[in-house]
């Protein structure tokens, strides 16, 4: 479980988060949704400490993040893996070398014991025979995949994605929607995912957390989003007309 | 004046935080390989025909019934030494190796990989630009005795080759009065020259913001900024060691 409290950001006199408050569920997709330039990907930075928050906590499992020593810091990043837009793959290196590294860099397991590990992720995600291919070599969506792979390596607690589905397909971004919650039930993690497809949210979303201008509007399951009297979220979400049925219906 | 202290601040991130040495070793020498030997052959070329060219001009400026021949060997001798091999060198190697540092680490930033990095646990910083200073402080200097060996040379076939001066002339005059500090200043000169183009392309391209125009302009700016840091540092080492 992750809790936030509070956090706010600015960037030179703009404040792009304006004190957001929430918690993330273990063995539950948590998304933070909202329109493009709100400051999803900014949050989801505040969280794995890739940029610091002007103020605010972070709780990880109640270690609080944000104030931790050196020690404690690597500590908790050990347990965070974490799938970039685009991929972030080490382009110098094979899809194995990639999946490989935090084990390399992180553990000091036995190279059969880690290449063990690896091809079991790799099989995971669904990938085989490519652990010699170079990143440059493989499609986009395999390259979403071995992200995952590399994320989840090293038996991670944490799981964040930002835009797991940009630019892919929508039958492929169904299917790496639906490994990233399958994933998360079955190792218990506790997963963030920045999304703006309401497909993504509709299909995996177990716990939502809406942003607009840098506030959390609302947040809850996406039974109940569906219902919401909040006007922002309801732009949003009935923006596309494949969802405008279900407000008419939402039983479907 | 802010982006010199920017400089500083991250001179100084490379030595926080890092990982195991054993790391560090592995990945000098992959950097070394990819610094040092790919550069050999531009060095090759750039020194050999230098030399050539500063003993056919020298012959064409002094050589007139006063001056004894073997002044050519002479002074190739000790322009290669003083400044060709070290200085010249140096620009070739901002323009080769600094461009493939700032391209590649700002390449690494717009994908987000030194991000996958922090992420990790890991200091980028350290973890990668560490490892391309300390190889190119190496490699460097090896370059540099490589390029003075081979520019005395290229003097030595250009001018047999025009008949301006004789194999045993040649000889002669770079033996005569040779002062074994100028080797010593001209190491230290590549040892400060290498660390200032490999840390500075690493900055321009580590702090790299944008897209792929940036990482050009990045690559750019990391080849004048070395050029103009190799010339001002030449002249101050030169004002303090000569
Ligand atoms: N490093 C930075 N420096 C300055 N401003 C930034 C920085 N990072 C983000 N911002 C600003 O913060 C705001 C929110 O950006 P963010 O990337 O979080 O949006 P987002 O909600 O993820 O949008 P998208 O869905 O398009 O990815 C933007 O206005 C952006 O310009
Ligand atoms: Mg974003």
């Amino acid at each position: 479980m992750i809790e936030i409290s509070d956090i706010k950001k600015s960037f030179d006199d703009v404040e792009v988060l304006k004190g957001i408050s929430g918690t993330f569920y273990q063995g539950k997709t948590n998304l933070i949704i909202g329109a493009s330039g709100t400051g999803k990907s900014v949050l989801l930075k505040c969280m794995v400490g890739l940029v610091k928050p002007d103020e605010g906590n972070i709780l990880y499992d109640g270690r609080d993040f944000t104030h931790a020593d050196r020690d404690l810091k690597t500590e908790i990043r050990r347990e965070i893996g974490m799938l970039f837009q685009g991929s972030a793959l080490f382009d110098s290196k094979s899809v194995e070398e990639n999946v490989m590294f935090p084990l390399d860099i992180l553990t000091t397991m036995p190279k059969s014991e880690k290449l063990e590990r690896v091809n079991f992720c790799l099989q995971r995600v669904g990938l085989s025979d490519v652990n010699n291919k170079m990143p440059s070599e493989i499609s986009g969506g395999m390259k979403k995949r071995v992200g995952i792979a590399r994320a989840i390596v090293n038996n991670v607690k944490y799981l964040f994605c930002d835009e797991p589905n940009s630019g892919l397909d929508p039958q492929t971004s169904i299917l790496i929607d639906n490994l990233i919650h399958e994933i998360t039930e079955e190792f218990g993690i506790t997963t963030v995912v920045v999304t703006h497809d309401m497909n993504s949210v509709m299909e995996i979303g177990d716990h939502i957390m809406f942003l607009h201008k840098g506030v959390k509007e609302w947040d809850g399951d996406n039974e109940s989003m569906l219902t919401t009297d909040v006007k922002e979220l309801q732009d949003f979400i009935y923006a596309n007309k494949f969802m405008k049925r279900f407000r008419n219906n939402p039983t479907i | 004046m802010k982006s010199i202290g920017k400089y500083f601040m991250f001179l100084g991130s490379l030595f926080v935080n890092r990982e195991s040495f054993r790391t560090y070793v592995k990945l000098i020498l992959d950097e070394s390989i990819l610094i040092g030997v790919k550069s050999i052959f531009i060095v090759v070329i750039v020194s050999t025909f230098i030399g050539a060219v500063t003993a056919v001009q020298t012959a064409f400026n002094l050589v007139s019934p006063l001056i004894a021949n073997y002044v050519i060997g002479l002074i190739v001798r000790d322009m290669t030494i003083l400044e060709l091999a070290p200085t010249i060198t140096a620009i070739v190697f901002a323009g080769k190796v600094g461009s493939n540092i700032a391209g590649g680490l700002g390449t690494m930033r717009i994908t987000e990989q030194i991000d996958a990095l922090e992420v990790m646990g890991i200091n980028a910083s350290s973890y990668l630009v560490l490892p391309k200073v300390i190889a190119s402080m190496l490699m460097y200097p090896l370059l540099v005795i490589l390029a003075c060996f081979l520019c005395i040379y290229g003097g030595y076939l250009a001018g047999t080759l025009t008949n301006a001066v004789t194999g045993e002339e040649y000889i002669y005059g770079i033996r005569f009065g040779f002062n074994e500090f100028t080797i010593s200043f001209m190491l230290v000169k590549s040892v400060v020259f290498a660390f200032l183009v490999s840390s500075i392309s690493a900055y321009k391209g580590f702090f790299t913001k944008g897209g792929a125009l940036e990482v050009g302009i990045a690559s750019t700016s990391a080849v004048t900024n070395s050029c103009i840091a190799i010339l001002l540092a030449d002249y101050l080492l030169a004002q303090l060691l000569l």
